[in-house]
């Protein structure tokens, strides 16, 4: 199990790779993700999206950005390796219900987790209507995908190299004022979905979002993945990874992923000039 | 004063020549000091992560065994939740006969070099000693988990397990849920009816709580790794990185992968938090990830582990039981400066081993009796900058025999610490239940189970040890784990 069946280099650190993992493949619904290890006893344990499954080949799909040492660790097995210890699927699948008219907001490589989502929702017959952005255009990853969901997919950057120099949130705003959607969800880096959130609120559109808190277990064992939602304590893990944008303390959840960004940077630094001899 | 382990030996030895284990008297049992264990230094220690208590020397075995009175009423016994024939095995360790003590310690217990070095004996076995009754001095009673543990670590070292006869393949399927220690017991013992045994572990390691959450200087993984081979090698398939109810459900497991009976030793693995403001701060942890992070992810190992950790200076600890205790030490070593035990009753009512709390202080950590956190206070960049704590007194027992702790009001004062670890329980992990809605739980969300059989409400399936009793022991967890197998070796006779 968890042989590493394909990769592919999607921009400068942005992997896709697929697994064989039946028992994960067959299981999994759109929102869910799984832990990964890479084996031995000092490896960390870190949270993934199932971007897309199989269930007759019994294959899961990635996309993983390296930012760290164990994504780049991971991005850096080859096809015909094993992926040491794979653990899913995790949380609760995003409801897939009809809503109506649903516009789907994917930052960086948080349109991987978006594709399965919207694509779900078009397939039992809501409207949809999808924006990516990114950096810069190396970093926009499955606009083919997305297209075959969205003919008239809508792209921006921060820089301007592809699509409309703009963030997400503007032809967000536009969409809520004029084309009034049912629902919103939000995937991307925090700072991102946060200011999606802002954007719906003054329309009252419910907004979705999917939490990448520190994970350790992801069996709500730890309580690390904590955030503050409304007036309570949610774990990520096993109440989400998908909770309310507009009740999520977004200030506090950040805070809480910078917990261990000292010891990250020397432990990067570390790895990098390991891998560069 | 910390005695060396060769010293202790010595003055053991010298005892030891006085005596013969055929003609020793009743009297000179009594006046035989109890041995001391032997322990690394405490200022050599706090920098290591390798087990406290070192173990006794053959002699001192040997002679804490002559301690033992051989009573007829036998009330140690009664006090052992798992009837261990305590005299018994005590009396071939007093005679130098390991192998024979370790037959009769494996008759009761799967696992007594792990019971021998994690139960509560002085609320046990030891609590109830004549030796330490006679001499009103629970320090006095035989020192019955040190002895069962040498002869537990003498068989382990010496090749000398006693076989596991495994019966007959039967041709039935039964998947165990969790490899704690409920989860182990009942996988050798209805393995040894012959039937095939899948244990599925969430984890990417097995042992339950015994790996991830008591650490490496009170219980070394090594020893849970040799039970955990034990049970492969006779025949369990163990499956890791597999969540019963995610993964796979329960019913699947029984219509479709063809599993006869599930036992379910899902442990009590969710942290409680006590909802107080800035429980969420930057630097608070639950017990669970900060020992997991130590124990299971390695990450006390600097250079190797990647799983980070919170370099903490001034760390207040919440709770008074063993997982607090565990937690404290873990900060210690983890380089902390000063560690503080917060609890809102008195030692005397703390539910950790005695024997941590007295490690914990020789150790250097503080203990802040009779104080209550009700806030945790953040700086400017949200990190946990003090805790605000109330001062209370005891009043009334409550329903715990316990006294109530009562809090004084206007007493709060804030106290300056960096890191916040709460240690205040686990629940049980309500997964399974949201995915086997048959199963009846109670309102804390265990498991109700037939007290005889361990069977839950579900056909087939049985359950024990936390996920049952709510956080508890592991020897009673095993205990559980041994009946449910009993019920489910009838359960699979009659179909
Ligand atoms: C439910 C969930 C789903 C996710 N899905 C994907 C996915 O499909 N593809 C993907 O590439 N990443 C995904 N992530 C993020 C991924 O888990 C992190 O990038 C990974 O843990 C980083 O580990 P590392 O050792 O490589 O880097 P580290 O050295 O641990 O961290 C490097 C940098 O990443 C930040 N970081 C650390 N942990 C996280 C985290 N959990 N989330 C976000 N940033 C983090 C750190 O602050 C640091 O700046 C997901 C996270 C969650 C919680
Ligand atoms: C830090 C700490 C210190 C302790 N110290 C002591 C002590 O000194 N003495 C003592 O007697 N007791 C102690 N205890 C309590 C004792 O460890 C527990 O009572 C005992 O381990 C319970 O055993 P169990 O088999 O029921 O569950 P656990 O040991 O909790 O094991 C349950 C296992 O099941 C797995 N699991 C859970 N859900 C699923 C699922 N859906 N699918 C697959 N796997 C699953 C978990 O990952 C876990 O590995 C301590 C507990 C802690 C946390
Ligand atoms: S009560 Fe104490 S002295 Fe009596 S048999 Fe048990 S261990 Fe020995
Ligand atoms: S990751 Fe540990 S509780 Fe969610």
């Amino acid at each position: 199990m968890n042989k590493i069946l394909y990769k592919k280099q999607l921009s400068q650190n942005v992997f896709s790779m697929v697994l064989e993992a039946p028992l994960i493949a067959r299981e999994r619904k759109p929102g869910q993700f799984i832990i990964v290890q890479l084996g031995g006893d000092f490896g960390e344990r870190i949270p993934l999206t199932i971007a897309d499954a199989d269930a007759e080949k019994g294959t899961i799909s990635l996309i993983i950005q390296a930012v760290g040492v164990t994504t780049l660790r991971l991005v850096n097995l080859n096809v015909g390796e094993y992926v040491a210890n794979v653990l899913g699927p995790l949380g609760h699948p995003t409801p897939i219900k009809k809503y109506g008219k649903v516009i789907g907001v994917g930052g960086g490589i948080g349109v991987a987790p978006l594709h399965p989502v919207v694509q779900a929702l078009k397939a039992i017959g809501n409207e949809v209507k999808i924006v990516i952005g990114a950096r810069s255009k190396e970093l926009i990853v499955m606009e083919k995908e997305l297209r075959v969901i969205d003919p008239d997919l809508t792209i921006v950057t921060d820089d301007g190299s592809y699509g409309k120099k703009a963030l997400v949130t503007e032809p967000l705003k536009e969409a809520c004022e004029t084309w009034k959607p049912d629902l919103a969800i939000a995937m991307g880096p925090p700072i991102m979905m946060k200011f999606c959130a802002a954007t719906t609120r003054p329309f009252n559109v419910h907004t979705l979002v999917s939490l990448n808190t520190i994970m350790i277990d992801g069996t709500g064992m730890c309580g690390g993945c904590r955030v503050n939602v409304g007036d309570e304590t949610k774990f990520v893990c096993v109440d989400g990874p998908d909770f309310d944008g507009h009740l999520v303390d977004w200030d506090n959840m950040m805070l809480r992923l910078g917990t261990y960004r000292a010891q990250e940077q020397e432990a990067d630094h570390r790895c990098r000039v390991g891998l560069n001899k | 004063m910390h005695q060396t382990r060769e010293q202790l030996d010595v003055q053991a030895k010298e005892i030891l020549g006085k005596f013969s284990y055929d003609t020793i008297t009743m009297k000179e049992r009594m006046g035989i000091p109890a041995q001391e264990m032997p322990a690394q230094d405490p200022a050599v220690r706090v920098c290591n992560m390798e087990e406290v208590a070192i173990g006794y020397t053959e002699n001192q075995v040997r002679v804490e065994a002559l301690r033992c009175l051989q009573c007829k009423n036998r009330p140690c016994v009664q006090g052992c939740p798992v009837s261990i024939d305590i005299p018994g095995f005590i009396a071939k360790a007093a005679a130098g006969d390991f192998a024979s003590a370790i037959s009769i310690l494996k008759d009761s217990s799967l696992l007594p070099s792990i019971c021998g070095r994690v139960c509560p004996q002085e609320v046990q076995c030891q609590l109830t000693c004549t030796v330490g009754k006679a001499k009103k001095d629970i320090d006095q009673a035989v020192a019955i988990g040190r002895i069962e543990r040498f002869c537990a670590d003498w068989a382990r070292e010496n090749n000398a397990e006693p076989a596991m006869e495994i019966a007959p393949a039967t041709g039935k399927k039964v998947a165990i849920v969790g490899s704690g220690p409920a989860g182990v017991t009942a996988a050798a013992d209805v393995r040894r009816a012959g039937h095939e045994v899948v244990m599925f572990e969430a984890l990417h390691k097995a042992g339950g709580v015994l790996v991830y959450g008591i650490p490496e200087f009170r219980l070394p993984k090594a020893i849970v790794q040799k039970e955990l081979d034990n049970l492969t090698a006779m025949g369990v398939d163990i499956e890791l990185d597999f969540l019963v109810g995610r993964t796979r459900k329960i019913h699947d497991l029984m219509d479709v992968d063809g599993f006869d009976a599930v036992f379910v030793g899902s442990g009590a693995g969710l942290p409680r938090f006590m909802g107080i403001p800035g429980e969420n701060l930057v630097g608070v942890f639950s017990a669970n990830e900060y020992l997991t992070r130590s124990n299971l992810m390695k990450a006390y190992d600097h250079e190797n582990a990647q799983t980070p950790l919170f370099h903490s200076k001034k760390v207040a600890v919440f709770g008074g039981g063993n997982v607090a205790m565990d937690a404290a030490r873990t900060a210690k070593r983890l380089g902390a400066d000063e560690v503080y035990i917060v609890y809102r009753r008195t030692e005397e009512e703390m539910p950790a081993r005695k024997e941590e709390v007295h490690h914990a202080k020789e150790e250097g950590i503080k203990f802040l009796m009779l104080h209550a956190p009700v806030e945790i206070v953040g700086d400017e960049k949200g990190k946990v900058a003090g805790v605000k704590l109330i001062t209370c007194e005891l009043g009334e027992p409550d329903a715990s025999g316990r006294r109530r702790p009562v809090e004084i009001q206007g007493s709060e004062k804030i106290y300056d610490f960096d890191s916040v670890v709460v240690s205040i329980g686990n629940s049980s992990n309500p997964l399974i239940k949201q995915t086997t809605p048959e199963i009846e739980v109670n309102k804390w969300g265990n498991f109700i189970v037939d007290e005889e059989t361990c069977q839950t409400s579900m056909k087939g399936v049985f359950a024990g040890g936390d996920i049952v009793l709510g956080a508890a022991t592991v020897i009673l967890a095993m205990g559980q784990g041994r009946k449910a197998a009993k019920a489910i070796n009838d359960y699979l006779a009659a179909l």
